[in-house]
C-alpha cells in the first residue's frame, strides 16, 4: 500500500531529503519548501537558482550552492545559516563531510568549510566536476576532467590523483570506503578498488549514469542513465569486474534518478516520464507514482524507509507513504 | 526532441573586433526578449543582467584527441544550471574567446544529448574586424576557421577602411566561406534579427545554399535574384592571389537527381575520412524516386539529414551540396559527388 501527497512546487526540484520527520525541497527558484505532516513552509536562500543541494552528513540539514554564489546550511525548522560567499561564481557542486564540513566548488576551484568556520581551498587544473568526502575521515574526493583528484582536506599534505582518461562528472565513496566511483560524460562509470588503484569499469549506458545510490551495506551501486536502474554488484571481492549487473524497473523509459532504500534491498526508480517505482532487488515492483510533470529529478528517503520524498524538472513534488 | 529547445547564438570574432560591442547591443536592445550570456569574462559588458555567466572554457575530448569529439564541459554545465531556473528564456548566446575553436561549442549542442534535449544550435555569428582582418587571416588560423566556421559574418568597422579595402576583405571572406550572410556594419549596428534566431542549424529552414537569397527573402522585397551563380566556376579562380592561399575555402557543388544507395554511403565516407578538414556541410538533395526535397547539414564528422517537404512543380529537382573546409580534396569530393548522380551531370 503506498499514499502520496503531491504538491506544486512551481520550480525545479534540484533535491529532496528527510531531516528527520521533515521533507525538504530545494528549489530552482531559490526558495527551500518544508512540509511536515500538513504543515508546509518556505524559505527564500538563494537569490537565484539552488545548482546543487545535499543532505549534510549528519542528516540535520541541507546544504545548498546557488547562481548566486552562496553555500547555505538550512536546518528542518528553516534556520539558514550561509556559511561562505563567493560573488559572481555558480555553486554547482556541494558535499557534506564529517563534523560539519561541507565541500563545494565553482569552475577549478574547490573550498571546504569545516566545522569550525575555517576554510581551505583547492586549485585544480580543470573545472570540478563532482565532490564527494569519503566515509571516514576528512578526505575529499574531486571528479574532474581525467580522473580524480584525492585531498586530505584537514592537512597540508599533497593530493594524490587516480587518472583515467575523460571528463568525470560526479564521484561517490563505496560506504566502506574501499571504492570509489566516478561517472562519466560519455556515459560510463569508472571505478578504483583505492587500496591498490586497480581500475573498474562499467559501461554499456545510452545516456550519462550520474545519480549514484549505494544499497544497504553497499553491496550494490545503484545507477541511472539506462532503461532500467542498473546496480552493480560490489560485495565480489573483485567489485564488479567480471559480474552482470541487475537491471531493475526496465521500461521503455530512461531511468533519471535511483535511491536505495536505507534498510532493505529495495530501489525507488524515478524516470524520464515522472514516474516513480520501487523495486525489489528479487525484481518485485510497486508503482509509487504515475508519470507526469516531466523527469524526476530527486528521490530522497526517510531514514526509516517508510518515505520517500521526490521532485521533476517542471516542479511537481511531494512525499509517498509506503505503508 | 521537446519543441521549447531554446536558441543558442554562438559569438565568435578575434580580439577586439566588436564582440563585446554586439553582445552590449544585443542586451541593452528594448526587445523584451530574454537573453541569458555566457562569457569567457565580464570584460567590458557594462549592462547589469544577472544573467551573464563568466565560464571558463573547458574543452572535454570524448575520444582519442579528435577534434569531432570535443564539447565544451563548462557549457554544458551552464545549460543545466539555466535549465533549474523558472521562466525560461527567449535564447542564450554564447561568446567564445577570440582564440577559440568553434567547433566544440557547436558540438556541444549535438553530441551532450541533455544539453541537446534543452537548448539548440541557432547560428555562428562571427565579428571581424574590416581594417585588421587580412592581417589576422595571414597570422593566425583560428581567425580563418572563424570565418569558416560562420553562418554570418558582421564585418565591422567598416568605416575604417576604404571602399577597395572593403571590397578587398569581403572577397577574402567569400573565398573561405562562400556560404555565409555578410554585414557591413560600424560599431556592430544592425537589426538584431539578423544574428538572433537565424535557424542556420535547422533543417526545416535550409530554402536555398545562396546566402544573399536567404537575406533578402527575410525582407520581402522583390529583386532578381541572378547574382551569376550559374556561370561559376568552383575552381578558386581568386583575382587576387595573397602570399598565402587559405587554408579553408568552401567547395560548392551541383548535380541533379542522385541515388540514395550511392549518396549516402559516400557521404558517410567523406565525413568519416575527412570529417576533422570539414568545418561545415550542407545541402538540398533531389533523391531519386523521392517526391520530397532532402535537406542534411554538418559539423566535422556530426552530420544530420532529413526530408524538408516536397518538391515544388516550379522548383529545379537537382543536387546542392556546400562543404566548408580546411585544405578540401576538390577534385575527389567534386568527382565523388558526381558520381552519386543518377544522370551524369
Amino acid at each position: 500500500m503506498t499514499q502520496i501527497d503531491e504538491k506544486a512546487f512551481g520550480a525545479y526540484v534540484v533535491e529532496s531529503v528527510f531531516l528527520g520527520d521533515t521533507a525538504v525541497f530545494a528549489l530552482g527558484d531559490g526558495t527551500i519548501r518544508r512540509v511536515t505532516g500538513e504543515d508546509e513552509q518556505t524559505t527564500e536562500v538563494h537569490a537565484g537558482a539552488v545548482l546543487a543541494a545535499t543532505r549534510s552528513r549528519d542528516g540535520k540539514a541541507l546544504i545548498t550552492g546557488g547562481d548566486d554564489g552562496l553555500i547555505a546550511v538550512t536546518d528542518a525548522a528553516g534556520t539558514v545559516e550561509a556559511i561562505a560567499e563567493r560573488k559572481g561564481k555558480w555553486i554547482d557542486q556541494v558535499a557534506g563531510g564529517p563534523s560539519g564540513a561541507v565541500a563545494f566548488a565553482s569552475g577549478r576551484r574547490a573550498a571546504v568549510r569545516l566545522g569550525d568556520g575555517r576554510e581551505r581551498v583547492f586549485d585544480l587544473p580543470r573545472a570540478v566536476g563532482g565532490l564527494a568526502f569519503a566515509p571516514k575521515g576528512l578526505r575529499l574526493a574531486v571528479a574532474r576532467y581525467d580522473g580524480v583528484t584525492l585531498w586530505w582536506a584537514g592537512t597540508e599534505a599533497a593530493p594524490a590523483s587516480l587518472e583515467w582518461k575523460g571528463a568525470h562528472i560526479a564521484a561517490s565513496f563505496s560506504p566502506d570506503g574501499k571504492y570509489l566511483v566516478t561517472a562519466m560524460q560519455d556515459s560510463q562509470l569508472h571505478g578504483w578498488r583505492l587500496d591498490d588503484g586497480k581500475d573498474m569499469r562499467m559501461s554499456g549506458y545510452p545516456s550519462k549514469p550520474r545519480s549514484l545510490s549505494w544499497s544497504v551495506k553497499g553491496r550494490f551501486l545503484a545507477s541511472s542513465g539506462a532503461n532500467a536502474a542498473v546496480l552493480w554488484p560490489f560485495h565480489h571481492k573483485d567489485g564488479p569486474q567480471g559480474k552482470p549487473p541487475l537491471q531493475l524497473g526496465a521500461r521503455e523509459v530512461l531511468v533519471t534518478r535511483v535511491a536505495c532504500h536505507p534498510r532493505e534491498e529495495i530501489v525507488a526508480v524515478g524516470y524520464q516520464d515522472g514516474m516513480i517505482m520501487a523495486v525489489r532487488f528479487d525484481e518485485e515492483e510497486v508503482l509509487l507514482r504515475r508519470p507526469g510533470d516531466g523527469p524526476v529529478t530527486a528521490l530522497g528517503w526517510d531514514d526509516r524507509g517508510t518515505r520517500l520524498a521526490f521532485g521533476t524538472e517542471q516542479g511537481a513534488g511531494g512525499i509517498v507513504t509506503v505503508v | 526532441m521537446p519543441e521549447t529547445q531554446i536558441p543558442v547564438t554562438v559569438l565568435t570574432g578575434y580580439l577586439g573586433a566588436g564582440k563585446t560591442t554586439l553582445l552590449n547591443r544585443i542586451l541593452s536592445e528594448n526587445h523584451g526578449k530574454k537573453y541569458a550570456v555566457v562569457v569567457n569574462e565580464f570584460g567590458e559588458i557594462n549592462i547589469d543582467n544577472d544573467l551573464i555567466v563568466e565560464s571558463d572554457e573547458e574543452v572535454y575530448e570524448m575520444n582519442n584527441g579528435c577534434v569531432c569529439c570535443t564539447v565544451r564541459g563548462d557549457l554544458i554545465r551552464v545549460v543545466e544550471g539555466l535549465m533549474k531556473r523558472p521562466g525560461g528564456f527567449d535564447g542564450i548566446l554564447v561568446e567564445t574567446t577570440g582564440l577559440a575553436d568553434p567547433a566544440p561549442v557547436a558540438q556541444t549542442f549535438f553530441m551532450d544529448e541533455e544539453v541537446r534535449a534543452k537548448a539548440k544550435l541557432d547560428a555562428v555569428v562571427t565579428v571581424a574586424d574590416a581594417k585588421h582582418l587580412i592581417a589576422r587571416l595571414g597570422d593566425s588560423p583560428e581567425a580563418e576557421e572563424q570565418i569558416g566556421f560562420a553562418d554570418v559574418v558582421i564585418l565591422n568597422k567598416t568605416d575604417l577602411v576604404s571602399p577597395e579595402e572593403l571590397a578587398e576583405v569581403e572577397s577574402r571572406i567569400r573565398a573561405i566561406n562562400s556560404h555565409a550572410v555578410i554585414h557591413r556594419t560600424e560599431r556592430c549596428a544592425l537589426p538584431l534579427d539578423r544574428v538572433l534566431d537565424r535557424g542556420a542549424f535547422d533543417l526545416d529552414r535550409i530554402l536555398t545554399l545562396d546566402p544573399e537569397f536567404l537575406e533578402a527573402d527575410d525582407h520581402d522585397h522583390h529583386h532578381d535574384h541572378d547574382h551569376g551563380h550559374e556561370g561559376h566556376d568552383h575552381d578558386h579562380h581568386h583575382h587576387h592571389h595573397a602570399a598565402h592561399d587559405p587554408l579553408v575555402t568552401s567547395l560548392s557543388l551541383r548535380a541533379g537527381e542522385l541515388d540514395p544507395k550511392r549518396f549516402f554511403p559516400w557521404i558517410e565516407q567523406i565525413t568519416q575520412g575527412f570529417g576533422p578538414d570539414i568545418l561545415r556541410l550542407k545541402g538540398i538533395l533531389a533523391l531519386k524516386d523521392d517526391p520530397e526535397r532532402y535537406v542534411v547539414q554538418g559539423v566535422h564528422m556530426i552530420i544530420e539529414g532529413n526530408h524538408q517537404r516536397p518538391w515544388r512543380d516550379d522548383e529545379k529537382r537537382e543536387s546542392r551540396l556546400v562543404f566548408i573546409g580546411r585544405r578540401l580534396e576538390v577534385d575527389m569530393i567534386k568527382a565523388g559527388f558526381e558520381a552519386c548522380a543518377v544522370a551524369p551531370a
